[in-house]
């Protein structure tokens, strides 16, 4: 299973928990309009340090905070690496 | 104290793993060989591996020393200079297993496991105080000083008709231990535990010497429904302390003992007992705040405060806080939340997660989890979260059977059963992110829940 697709059913899985509508996921998407809010992200994120063994968050170098969809995948598929 | 267990007539045993001392041998023996009267009038340190040991030295003590320090048996060493000079010690007794006290700068006198027979005349000179250690947040040991008349405030005036053995999962060191070691002497005998025993061997002794009331932390008692042995006591009174008693723990234990007496205290080393609950329902009665009596409770900032006869005197020590307030309260730190006319306690002031601004008792979390029939008993705890500051996780031991309940749900089903009960009565922030089954979770020497510092 890739990174995107680990990623994707993360997100799709707290939006059923979180009662939350989640917007189709494309790269375009923003996430503060996906559908989820921060307690989702943090979730997620917590979620998939688990899963993926990495945090990208938690980082000493500068980092681009993720805006849509697409950058969120891309900050892992980066450290992921 | 020995006056009042030989005036009661019948002194009763002390029962230990390797031992059982009849209380009466104290007339003509002593664990001092002689050597009791080198104490009087001291500030004595007593460092006993033995919990047998203690006890009859600290029966011994009091009335004869000024002081007696009560060493739990891992007690580090680091921090022995400190309780020394706080104390004021003159004098240290101690068991052959005690080794790692090295050189002191004060006499050193070697306490038995057993009654050696001595010419001994034993005589009350004073009101001896009793020095108990308590953690402190930072690790080393507060001093909370005593006396015979504060410690023993919550006993009964009469000693009961029918013949009572009593035992704890404590250690008689700490304060919950030190409660049912005084309710043993002073109202029949005792079953001491040993930390060489598992909870089945412990259990079957105390079946054995005949158990009718016992007594232990809520972890305490899940490990004992955990190990499969619980049902080979027979008791008529069970006890839980020392931390919250949620409804989980309650029904275990009425399940397990459907003839006894379930109930749950509300006791610390500073603020001395409070109350007993016998209803069987988790929390207090709310009519309980304010009512008259010995023990006043009150709310302040959402916290219990206890005023009583119970209560400590004060910290010993140099620059140490107060545990009385002008008015005499002790503020015991837990938080209470009102449900239905009961005060639940919510955790401790600064035991708080804080989920993205908005805080989370553990204990709270834990009780909902906790009331899974699966479930024996769980930790939750923050997670930094570079999101919300952090989040609630969860760990969880799953129980051996659920009351002739079918067979164990997978892992998968389990955690998001969990899940599911979380989300019906708790706040979204409080539904832990994670829940993760594991095969035990730590429980500290005192038989609470090792809980991380936040």
């Amino acid at each position: 299973m890739s990174v995107r697709s680990k990623i994707a059913e993360q997100f799709q899985q707290v939006a059923k928990e979180q009662d939350r509508e989640l917007l189709p996921l494309s790269d375009e998407v923003k996430l503060v309009q996906s559908g989820l809010d921060s307690l989702s992200f943090a979730i997620i994120v917590a979620r998939l340090e688990d899963t993926l063994g990495v945090d990208p968050f938690n980082t000493a170098e500068a980092m681009e905070f993720p805006v849509t969809f697409g950058d969120f995948v891309r900050l892992y598929e980066k450290v992921a690496k | 104290m020995w006056e009042s267990i030989n005036a009661a007539g019948q002194p009763g045993r002390l029962h230990a793993a390797r031992a059982v001392v009849e209380l009466d041998g104290l007339a003509h023996g002593s664990v001092f060989s002689g050597r009791l009267e080198e104490l009087r009038d001291k500030s004595v340190l007593l460092a006993a591996k033995s919990q047998l040991t203690a006890a009859l030295a600290l029966i011994e003590l009091d009335g004869v020393a000024r002081r007696m320090v009560l060493c739990p048996p891992d007690l580090s060493a680091a921090h022995l200079p400190a309780v020394m000079q706080g104390a004021e010690v003159d004098v240290c007794v101690r068991d052959a297993a005690w080794t790692e006290l090295g050189a002191l700068p004060v006499p050193m006198i070697t306490a038995e496991p057993q009654l050696l027979r001595a010419n001994i005349e034993r005589r009350r000179s004073r009101a001896t105080e009793w020095v108990l250690l308590t953690s402190g947040t930072t690790g080393a040991p507060k001093l909370v000083l005593h006396t015979l008349a504060s410690l023993t405030s919550a006993l009964p005036d009469k000693r009961p008709a029918d013949t009572r053995l009593w035992s704890t999962f404590y250690d008689i060191r700490r304060y919950g231990g030190l409660q049912i070691f005084l309710r043993g002497v002073h109202t029949g005998s005792l079953v001491l535990s040993d930390p060489a025993e598992s909870v089945v061997e412990f259990l079957a002794r105390a079946t054995a010497a005949g158990v009718t009331h016992i007594s232990g932390t809520p972890s305490h008692w899940r490990g004992a429904l955990m190990s499969g042995a619980a049902a080979s006591i027979t008791p008529q009174y069970v006890r839980l302390s020392g931390e919250i008693s949620d409804q989980g723990i309650i029904d275990g234990l009425r399940g397990a003992y459907p003839g006894a007496i379930v109930a749950h205290a509300f006791a610390s080393t500073e603020a001395g007992v409070a109350f007993e609950v016998r209803d069987a329902l988790a929390g207090f009665p709310a009519a309980l705040i304010g009512a008259p009596g010995p023990v006043e409770l009150k709310m302040v900032d959402e916290t219990l405060r206890i005023r009583s006869p119970g209560t400590a005197q004060r910290y010993l020590g140099e620059g140490v806080e107060r545990i009385r307030s002008a008015d005499q309260f002790v503020d015991t730190g837990d938080r209470l939340e009102e449900r239905a006319g009961r005060y639940h306690f919510v955790g401790r002031r600064g035991g708080v997660i804080n989920v993205g601004g908005l805080k989370v008792y553990p204990e709270e979390v834990e009780a909902v989890i906790n009331a899974h029939p699966w479930v024996r008993m769980s930790l939750v705890r923050a997670r930094r979260s570079p999101i919300t500051g952090a989040v609630v996780t969860a760990e969880v031991v799953l129980a051996e059977d659920a009351g002739g309940k079918e067979g164990r749900p997978a892992p998968d089903a389990l955690t998001r059963a969990l899940t599911e009960s979380c989300r019906r009565v708790l706040a979204p922030h409080k539904i832990p992110a994670m829940i993760r089954i594991v095969p035990a979770l730590e429980v500290s020497a005192s038989g609470k829940l090792v809980r991380p510092v936040a």
